[in-house]
This record gives C-alpha cells, sequence and structure tokens, in this order.
C-alpha cells in the first residue's frame, strides 16, 4: 500500500537560473578528483602515490577503520597529485584521463548471487559509499543489516536537478538490477520515495517489488532524512539506509556490466550561468569544461550541490561523490551601506520583514554574503517552521553544542542530517553555523556509541 | 558619494581599532557602529552558502518601529496631562511637543547607560556588541512614570542590564525580561515613585501650579482603592488619555504595534493572542463570582487599564525570557493573562499585576519549556520500545 504524505513546513528558496530540460551531452574531463572530503568522520588511508597507473575501479583509498570499504578511480588514468589541507589532512587525490580500461568486476546476476556476494561487489568496486546510513548521516556499515533501505527519487533543494527528466534519460534496466542488488542487503523494505502522487511518476511505473510512497511540500520534503522520519523512524540501536537514485544506476551497470562506471547526469544551475542544463558526467569530473565560456561576468562561488549543503569547489574543481548539481552564484564580498534597515525590495527572505515578500513567485539572485554577524540564539520558533519532522531543532542544536550526549539522543539525533538542518541555517537571524554544529554532534555521538 | 568616502574613512580607521591599534580598546565600539553604518562583507565559509538578509539589527527594528505609535501617542498624553493637571486645554502639537521634551532624557539616559555598559562588557569579553539592548533601550522609558529622577532611571538600567543580564551571560542568556526588571528594580527600591497618584503627571510630584481637585490616579489604582465610579470611560482607556506609565496608555496605539509584530511575524502571534485569552478568562470567572464592585468590573476593563496590552504585545513576547516552544507560548501567555488580573484584583498590595505576572513566568517558561520537551522525549522512547518488541517477537 503506498503513502501519500503532505508536508506544510519547509521553504523554497526561490532562486534564479533553473536547468533547462535539455540534455547537452555528454561531457569527458580530462581532470577527475576522488575527495576524502566529500565522505564525513572519514579518515583516508592512500592506497597510491603520485605517477602511479590506475583503471577505473583501482582502489586510490580506503577507508582507515573499516579497510574494507574502497574509494576507486573513477576513470583510468595516472595520478596527477595528492591534494593536501591543514594537519597533512588528504583533501583531494587528482587523476588525469587516459584510455578507457576499467578494472573487470565481472558480471553477476543480481538475482541469484547472495548478499555477501553482493556486498563484496559493491565494496571492491568502490560503489560501497553510496550507500550511507541515518543514524549519522555517514556511509553505511557492511555489517550491519538495515531495517529498510530508502530511495529517495526527488530533489527540492534550491536549482535541484528534476529527477523525472533525468529517469527519462537513463537506464531503467539498471536501476532495476541495482534495486534487486539492494533488496538482498535488507529484510526489510525498498522503499521508493516519489513526489506527489503516481500520475507524477509515470517513468517508475513500471518499477515493481519496492513499497511506493507519495511526498509533497516545500523544501526539505525530498530529503531521505524526512522520508525516513515519517515512513520508518530510526530508533537508538536501528539502522536504515539510504543511496541516491543515480548510483542506485551505477550499482545495477556494476552487476549487469562489470564495470565500476559512476557515471550520472547532472544539472548545471545558478543565476551566473549562462546556459543552465543538463549534462551526462562520471562522478569525480572536474568542471571546467562546464563554465568555461558559460559564466557571466563577476567573482562568483562555485558548488558542487545545492545553495544550502554543497561544497565551495572553484572554478576547476571536481564533482561531489553525492553531487547531482553544479551551482554558480555570485560572491557577496561587499559592504552594504545601512543594509539591515533597507526596504528591501530585492532582497528574499524567509521572514516578512522585507518588502520583497508582498510579492509572490518571483525569483531571486542571491550572493554569498553573510548578512551579519553571528550572535546567540535570541529568536524562537523559526526552525521548527522549516524542520518538517516531530523534532525540536533549537534544543537539539543547544544539546549538540553543550555535547550532551544522551539529550542529543532523547531529542532524535539519530532522525537527522546536516542537510535536513540547512535551511534553519539559512533563516536563522543569529547566523549561527546550525549544520557544523550538527555535523560535530553527529561525529561525538558515533564516537560514543562505536 | 558621501557612502564611499565614509566607507574609506573607516578602512582607514580601522587598524588603529584592532589589536595592537592606538584604540584597541575600542575595537567593540568602533565595530559596533561600523557593522550598524555598513553590513559586514563577510561571505558565507562553510555550511550553507547563501543566507537570509534578515538579521538580529533588523528583527529589533521592527519591535522599534511597533513601538513608535506608544512612543508618539505618549508624548502626546504626557503633555495633555500636564496641561490639564494645570488647567489649560493645549494644542494638539504643543502637548505633544511638551511631552516629547521630557521623555526624550528618559530615553537618552536609558540608552546612554545601557548601551555604554553592553560596550565595556562587549570589549571584555570579545564579542560583537549585541542588538538587544536597543530595544530595551526604549522599552524602559515607555514603562516608567514621567516624574521618574533621572538618576533613578540610570540606577535601573544598570542593575537590570549588569545582574539582569551581563551575569547570565549576555543578550540571549537572560533569565528575566530586562526591561521589567528595571521597572521591578524602582517599584521595589523607590516605591513612592512607582505607585501613588502623583508620579504619572508631568509635574505634579513638584506640585506647582496645580488646580484644585486634579486627580493623577490612575484606573488602576482608582479601582484597588474600589472607587469603581470614578473611572474613565472604556472608550477613554482604549484610546489612552489617562494616567499611567509613559507609553503603556493607549491600547489603540499598541495595538497597531501588535499588527506590525504579527505581520512581519517579529512578535509572536500565539503569546499575544494568549495574554489575551487568560486575561478575558481570569477577568470573566471573576466577573461570576462578583464578591466586591473591583471583581464586578466588566472583564474588557482589565484589558485596556494599566500596562495589559503593553505587556502582552512587547514584555510577554520577548524571545528570550519567554517559552521557547510553539505549544508551551501559549501557556505561557495564558497565565500571564490570568495571573495578570488575578495579582491586580486580589492583592491589594500591587495594583499592577501585569509586571510581575510576566516576570514570575519568566521564571516558569522553562518549566513549561521542560515538560513539552518531555513529552516529546516520551514519544520516541515509546516509538524505541514498540520498535523493539515487534523485533523481538
Amino acid at each position: 500500500m503506498s503513502r501519500s504524505i503532505k508536508l506544510k513546513k519547509g521553504f523554497d528558496i526561490r532562486l534564479e537560473g533553473i536547468a533547462q530540460k535539455r540534455l547537452a551531452g555528454a561531457v569527458s574531463p580530462v581532470m577527475f578528483g576522488v575527495k576524502p572530503i566529500d565522505f564525513p568522520g572519514l579518515i583516508p588511508k592512500l592506497d597510491v602515490k603520485p605517477g602511479v597507473d590506475v583503471l577505473a575501479g583501482t582502489p586510490v583509498f580506503h577507508d582507515k577503520l573499516r579497510p574494507e570499504i574502497k574509494f576507486t578511480s573513477p576513470v583510468s588514468g595516472k595520478i596527477v597529485s595528492v591534494e593536501r589541507g591543514d594537519r597533512r589532512k588528504v583533501l583531494e587525490v587528482v587523476i588525469e584521463r587516459a584510455g578507457t580500461g576499467s578494472v573487470d568486476f565481472g558480471k553477476a546476476d543480481a538475482g541469484k548471487i547472495t548478499a555477501e556476494q553482493i556486498k563484496e561487489h559493491l565494496l571492491e568496486s568502490g560503489l560501497w559509499p553510496s550507500i550511507r546510513q541515518r543514524p549519522y548521516h555517514v556511509i553505511a556499515n557492511p555489517g550491519d543489516q538495515p531495517k529498510s533501505i530508502f530511495i529517495s527519487c526527488f530533489d527540492t533543494a534550491p536549482l535541484a536537478p528534476d529527477y523525472n527528466f533525468i529517469l527519462e534519460n537513463s537506464s531503467l534496466s539498471s536501476f532495476r538490477t541495482g534495486l534487486t542488488a539492494l533488496s538482498k542487503l535488507t529484510r526489510g523494505k525498498i522503499h521508493l520515495v516519489m513526489k506527489g502522487n503516481s500520475a507524477d511518476n509515470k517513468v517508475l511505473d513500471g518499477i515493481e517489488g519496492v513499497e511506493k510512497s507519495f511526498f509533497s511540500g516545500p523544501h526539505p520534503a525530498g530529503n531521505v532524512g524526512v522520508h525516513i522520519h515519517h515512513l520508518d523512524p530510526v530508533n537508538k540501536g536501528e539502522v536504515v539506509w539510504y543511496v541516491n537514485f543515480q548510483d542506485v544506476i551505477s550499482i545495477g551497470r556494476l552487476f549487469d556490466e562489470g564495470v565500476y562506471r559512476p557515471e550520472r547526469i547532472i544539472a548545471l544551475t545558478g543565476s551566473e550561468i549562462i546556459n543552465p542544463q543538463y549534462f551526462r558526467i562520471v562522478s569525480g569530473g572536474a568542471v571546467t569544461q562546464l563554465v568555461t565560456g558559460n559564466v557571466k561576468a563577476g567573482e562568483h562561488r562555485y558548488i558542487s550541490g545545492n545553495v544550502l549543503t554543497g561544497t565551495n569547489i572553484g572554478p576547476e574543481g571536481f564533482l561531489g561523490f553525492y553531487d547531482s548539481q553544479i551551482t554558480v552564484i555570485p560572491e557577496g564580498k561587499y559592504h552594504e551601506f545601512f543594509g539591515w534597515a533597507a526596504p528591501g525590495l530585492n532582497k528574499f527572505s524567509f521572514s516578512r520583514t522585507f518588502l520583497s515578500s508582498l510579492i509572490p513567485k518571483k525569483s531571486y539572485k542571491l550572493d554569498t554574503n553573510f548578512h551579519g554577524g553571528e550572535r546567540a540564539f535570541v529568536v524562537t520558533g523559526q526552525y521548527e517552521k522549516v524542520v518538517p519532522m516531530d523534532i525540536f531543532p533549537m534544543q537539539l542544536l543547544k544539546a549538540a553544542i553543550a555535547q550532551d550526549i544522551d539529550m542529543m539522543e532523547n531529542l532524535g539525533i539519530y532522525e537527522v542530517a546536516e542537510e535536513d538542518f540547512a535551511l534553519c541555517e539559512f533563516i536563522c537571524p543569529s547566523k549561527i553555523e546550525i549544520q557544523s554544529i550538527l555535523r560535530n554532534g553527529l561525529d561525538l555521538m558515533r564516537k560514543e556509541m562505536s | 558619494m558621501i557612502m564611499n568616502s565614509l566607507r574609506k574613512t573607516l578602512d582607514k580607521l580601522k587598524p588603529h581599532f584592532t589589536k595592537g591599534g592606538k584604540f584597541a580598546k575600542l575595537q567593540s565600539v568602533f565595530e559596533g557602529f561600523e557593522a550598524f553604518m555598513f553590513v559586514s562583507d563577510k561571505v558565507t565559509f562553510k555550511g550553507s552558502h547563501i543566507r537570509d538578509p534578515l538579521d538580529l539589527k533588523r528583527t529589533m527594528t521592527v519591535v522599534i518601529i511597533a513601538l513608535l505609535p506608544a512612543l508618539l501617542f505618549g508624548s502626546y498624553n504626557t503633555g495633555l496631562q500636564h496641561f490639564r493637571s494645570i488647567g489649560t486645554d493645549p494644542a494638539l502639537f504643543q502637548a505633544f511637543w511638551f511631552g516629547f521634551l521630557r521623555i526624550l532624557p528618559l530615553i537618552i539616559v536609558s540608552y546612554v547607560v545601557g548601551l555604554g555598559i553592553e560596550f565595556i562588557v562587549a570589549q571584555i569579553r570579545g564579542h560583537e556588541i549585541n542588538e538587544g539592548y536597543l530595544v530595551t533601550g526604549l522599552l524602559i522609558p515607555l514603562i516608567m512614570p514621567i516624574d521618574v529622577p533621572l538618576w533613578m532611571l540610570a540606577l535601573a538600567v544598570a542593575f537590570s542590564v549588569i545582574l539582569g543580564k551581563e551575569i547570565f551571560g549576555g543578550t540571549g542568556m537572560n533569565v528575566f525580561n530586562p526591561a521589567l526588571l528595571a521597572r521591578a528594580f524602582i517599584f521595589f527600591s523607590y516605591p513612592a515613585w512607582m505607585t501613588g497618584d502623583n508620579v504619572w503627571t508631568e509635574g505634579l510630584t513638584a506640585g506647582k501650579n496645580i488646580i484644585d481637585g486634579f486627580s493623577g490616579a490612575t484606573p488602576l489604582s482608582l479601582a484597588a482603592a474600589g472607587e469603581i465610579t470614578k473611572l474613565p470611560s472604556f472608550i477613554q482607556m482604549l484610546i489612552g488619555t489617562i494616567p499611567g506609565s509613559v507609553g503603556e496608555t493607549s491600547a489603540i496605539a499598541i495595538l497597531i504595534g501588535a499588527v506590525i509584530l504579527i505581520l512581519t511575524g517579529v512578535g509572536s502571534w500565539k503569546i499575544i493572542v494568549s495574554v489575551f485569552a487568560g486575561g478575558i478568562g481570569m477577568g470573566l470567572l471573576l466577573n461570576a463570582i462578583s464578591a466586591n464592585t473591583y471583581m464586578e468590573l466588566p472583564f474588557y476593563y482589565h484589558l485596556v487599564m494599566g500596562g495589559f496590552a503593553f505587556g502582552a504585545v512587547f514584555m510577554a513576547t520577548d524571545p528570550v525570557s519567554g517559552a521557547q516552544t510553539e505549544k508551551g507560548k501559549w501557556i505561557y501567555g495564558f497565565l500571564i493573562g490570568v495571573l495578570s488580573v488575578l495579582i491586580r484584583v486580589l492583592n491589594p498590595a500591587y495594583p499592577e499585576g501585569v509586571m510581575l505576572a510576566i516576570l514570575l513566568m519568566n521564571v516558569f517558561a522553562s518549566l513549561i519549556d521542560y515538560y513539552i520537551i518531555q513529552s516529546n522525549i516520551k514519544k520516541r522512547l515509546r516509538r524505541a520500545k514498540v520498535a523493539l518488541n515487534t523485533n523481538i517477537k
């Protein structure tokens, strides 16, 4: 039986620069990057050195604490460099593409092999990291058996790609294979969560053997954390897994073709992009080709992902492991004369303290200006309006700041991730770094509970 | 043009006000003024790449705008009461200007003392200056009797900012509403200046040129004395041409402020509505009992008398000292309304109940929140238990 859930809480940030429904074709970048910083809580251990030749599927680094989890090169080529940050933390391993060779993981009928063999395949190929878990919003533990697996088939984030458009241009048979493989990893259900109602999702009509649910409402209605909270909430000691739906296709491809090819369709978006549209690209590819000559004049921020949760990668950076979207917006490094007192006809705000709130539906060009300085928590009752879960966001954040483990557990930290609170951070009049606070809380819980 | 040269001047001065500069001790003050004139050029660094343009400065500004009708009417009424006391009938502007000039010193003293302390504390702590006092600084004069001596006001402000706010950690950390604390300080330390019939009218304490038979008694003290028949009419109290604290007399001016707060979403409509609901509920109950003349006073009189409306709209809605959960706000507001009327009618020692009701509920706000949050926690634990049982089966 499918469930329809209508959410009222939340907020759609109306940005300029949504991608036209047009697939510009495949881009094949020369440079690729595998980035440990895409995976929260990961301590990487390098498997390669600069100068070494790799194939698509060759391990580049692995998880120091769980060495069976490998991160592999998305293309064949040569390791160019290992970029490090503070305290020699590995930021990215850069690979220059050459040739088309890939490691042969062997074709397999996902319906016939065992769960252990499926895990083995996923771990060896480097696709395992695409499976993440609540609690903590980190890469799933191969030893666990989750009570269910969630796949979100839509995204409500600002300028998010239209998944139906992506689906129409993707291989449904690989998607089916991927679902078959995943269904072996849980005794529970595979939840396929879609937008609106079944009429909006004709493409997925033929998919069977899964539990279909429908969500509607403003962002974050498309967040998998919200779906889990409403359909199969995570209690203490329980684990739920989730996979991005384009990664399910990659998983299917692994079993159908025996290769690791994390190819996906991404949306190039944002007010500074001249021609926002869709592209086919292999995960980890440099965005240089996409943005060169395709951005307006000025200083910009290049984001892999959306404006709320994405990563600042610069004009030559690499598409993040979990991202299906590139957003380019203007930087906001300017002083604004009495900016806080302006009537604000062109300022987009969640609050109704700007004149712009009188004009619904208009899209805005927002920049990266901070709009103020950090303050203590003062205003109350705002975060609750953008978190469609039965959770007290401010109290949970305060527990995280106080590092109160019992309180965090009691207030439901196992159910949330940074992305679920990203809107709180956007609207916060005290300009608090909410996502970092929550991440620190999640990391602390993970450390204490292991 | 002016803007650019101002910006350049600020950039030139800035090094002197940072660590190692000549005026490093004034860094917080400099940054406070800089941030006041120019929104910082800081950009997002981690987390969300875009931020809502709403900040605390703007939030506080909205509250100040909402207070303006009460301030403007308060100026007029201060003049009006004064001229009535000496038996003349002033023109509208004459009354307004007279009152405004009398209120201005109160506002200046409140801001100079309060912000001065904020600047010093911010510098000691190495923080940016918080905007919280911008609102408190205007609230305090509006809940004072016009004849309050300035030194007393300064002392009350210092007390409320230091002992009411800064020792708890500054804006956002205080238990009590700082403005009400200032009033409570005078109420208990110098009761002669916060009660009685003389302090509410400009010049009445000095007693010069007062015409015979003029009484500066507020409706509340009349009611407490049982002189219900002497009360001004409901309409008069609604409009606010009655003696009382500077900004509290006009329910209409305050309601305009309430509309601004509710439309912008800056003030919690739940608290405002529930305070009124509590007041009406208690008023009706007392009407039903009707044991004395005060109890017989029609319930709606309570809403326009004294500081009830002002407290409901501007004091109870303080997000820091009030309940912080949405369900809690209903309970918090309702109890403020109930207690305000209860204290007024049943406790002859305190003719005005609103201040004490809100301060009392400030204390209980966290208790209310505690139970609301506990119910959420219990729900989560119950869910976990059910899940555990089904797994075992």
